[in-house]
């Protein structure tokens, strides 16, 4: 059972690894042309950001692809929060198609 | 008034930063209402703002992706997904999509591509607002129908009911899904939702828009349900396109987090207004974007054909576009503003009849 598991978190990891060079492929197309972000106009966490985007797009990409859903989660969680106290129900509601 | 601007990292451009989250409100508004990502209203939105189109396309992605997960949290808690749907479909969705990438690409070989892909969706939209609005006529007449016997019409009764001769189909194994109450045979929705990806992967788009009325129409969800599942879905596709442009270098984060900032708002205010919109309000909503929407691609072929006015065409399509987004958000935020506030005083009312009793 161990080495099932093994089997398709390793070959989940690969899809993911992988998988973008073609996905999208129908999408708009990216120009083939480098972009390289200007360090010289950043300090601090921004001129960190900068340098991880052109030293790697891997690492850049792992970021990101980390930070939206803990962001997204986090905001979610504070609207819930604000929007827990105008006093509505929050957790049913009807179903109807009328 | 610099303070209003902010230098993005990578496209190293000021931005309107308040834009960013009027923007950010809109779709999110009109995304958590209607269950699609919404990236054909937020790229010329992005636009506008100063935004050079290589890091358009990107940035929506990835704040597409934050926002339906915000989305899918709240429509989660109103017992709006069905996660087991969402994971079937999605393996429907994913094959389907690179299968239409792949098409592309032999077609692009042909030439045109771009024109014919133009006119394929302008189709597909067009038999979607056929679809909603002929469903609507229908439900009216049935209505009108019961009516004169002088019975009426159970809750959760549609007009258009492709779905029961889907479900007649019993090839096994049979998947019972519990929040959108069917039971339905496993290869329908995987079908369902390769088509959809098949035909997003033509379009180049998220299908959002497409998979929405699929799950209505084909699998027979409720209309809540289809928002929230395809929700589900958008927040995982959103992930990997955001994987796919940032490797390409082409996401600006920051912009994608100021714009979470108004679309977490966003999002829970469309969300919570489809608790006091009913099933068929969302269709004829969804249908009437769906329309402009068309509209805005019918003035972009404009543009193409008839080059001296296309910078007319082009600007058209997108106030058309912005103005809808406006129009819409606005409409839902008024319609969850009076629903919430008849729910506060009904529970006010309810809360005082023991004590005047």
């Amino acid at each position: 059972m161990k080495r099932i598991w093994t089997k398709i978190i390793g070959l989940g990891a690969l899809a993911f690894i992988l998988l973008p060079q073609i996905a999208l492929a129908a999408g708009e197309k990216a120009a083939p042309l480098v972009i390289v972000a200007d360090t010289r106009r950043f300090t601090g966490w921004q001129a960190w950001w900068t340098n991880l985007y052109n030293e790697s797009h891997l690492y850049f990409t792992l970021v990101t692809v980390a930070i939206i859903p803990v962001v997204g989660f986090l905001f979610g969680c504070l609207a819930d929060l604000i929007m827990g106290r105008i006093g509505i129900d929050l957790k049913s509601r009807e179903l109807a198609e009328h | 008034m610099d303070w209003l601007y902010v230098l993005m990292p990578i496209a190293g451009v000021k931005i309107f930063w308040p834009g960013l989250i009027i923007l950010g409100v809109g779709v999110g508004i009109i995304g958590g209402f209607f269950g699609m990502g919404g990236a054909w209203m937020v790229t010329p939105g992005l636009n506008i703002l100063g935004f050079p189109m290589a890091f358009a396309i990107g940035t929506d992605i990835a704040h597409m992706a934050g926002k339906s997960l915000i989305s899918t949290m709240r429509h989660g808690k109103f017992g709006n997904v069905d996660y087991k749907l969402g994971i079937v479909m999605l393996v429907g969705t994913v094959v389907g999509f690179e299968v239409g990438a792949q098409m592309v690409m032999w077609l692009e070989r042909i030439g045109q591509v771009e024109k014919y892909v133009r006119y394929l969706y302008l189709i597909l939209l067009a038999l979607i607002a056929w679809m909603v609005f002929a469903d609507v006529a229908k439900k009216r007449r049935k209505e009108r129908e019961a009516a004169r016997t002088g019975a009426s019409l159970e809750a959760l009764a549609t007009g258009i009911e492709w779905h029961k001769t889907i479900h007649r189909i019993k090839i096994p194994p049979m998947i019972h899904f519990k929040e959108a109450q069917i039971y339905i045979s496993f290869w329908m929705p995987v079908l369902v939702s390769f088509l959809t990806g098949w035909l997003a992967g033509i379009l180049g788009i998220g299908g959002g828009l497409i998979r929405m009325p699929a799950l209505i129409y084909f699998i027979g969800c409720p209309t809540h349900v289809a928002v929230g599942t395809d929700l589900f879905e958008v927040m995982i596709s959103g992930l990997y396109g955001t994987a796919t442009y940032t490797y390409k270098g082409r996401t600006e984060l920051v912009a994608a987090i100021i714009m979470l900032i108004g679309a977490a708002v966003g999002a829970q205010i469309g969300t919570v207004a489809t608790k006091y919109i009913k099933g068929y309000g969302i269709r004829i909503a969804f249908g009437l974007a769906v329309v402009g929407c068309a509209i805005s691609i019918i003035l972009k072929l404009l543009a193409r054909a008839i080059p001296p006015y296309a910078a007319i065409f082009d600007g058209s399509a997108t106030v058309l576009i912005l103005g809808l987004v406006a129009a819409m958000s606005l409409y839902i935020f008024v319609r969850m503003v009076q629903g919430a506030k008849q729910e506060v005083a009904a529970k006010r009312a309810a809360a005082k009849v023991p004590v005047a009793g």
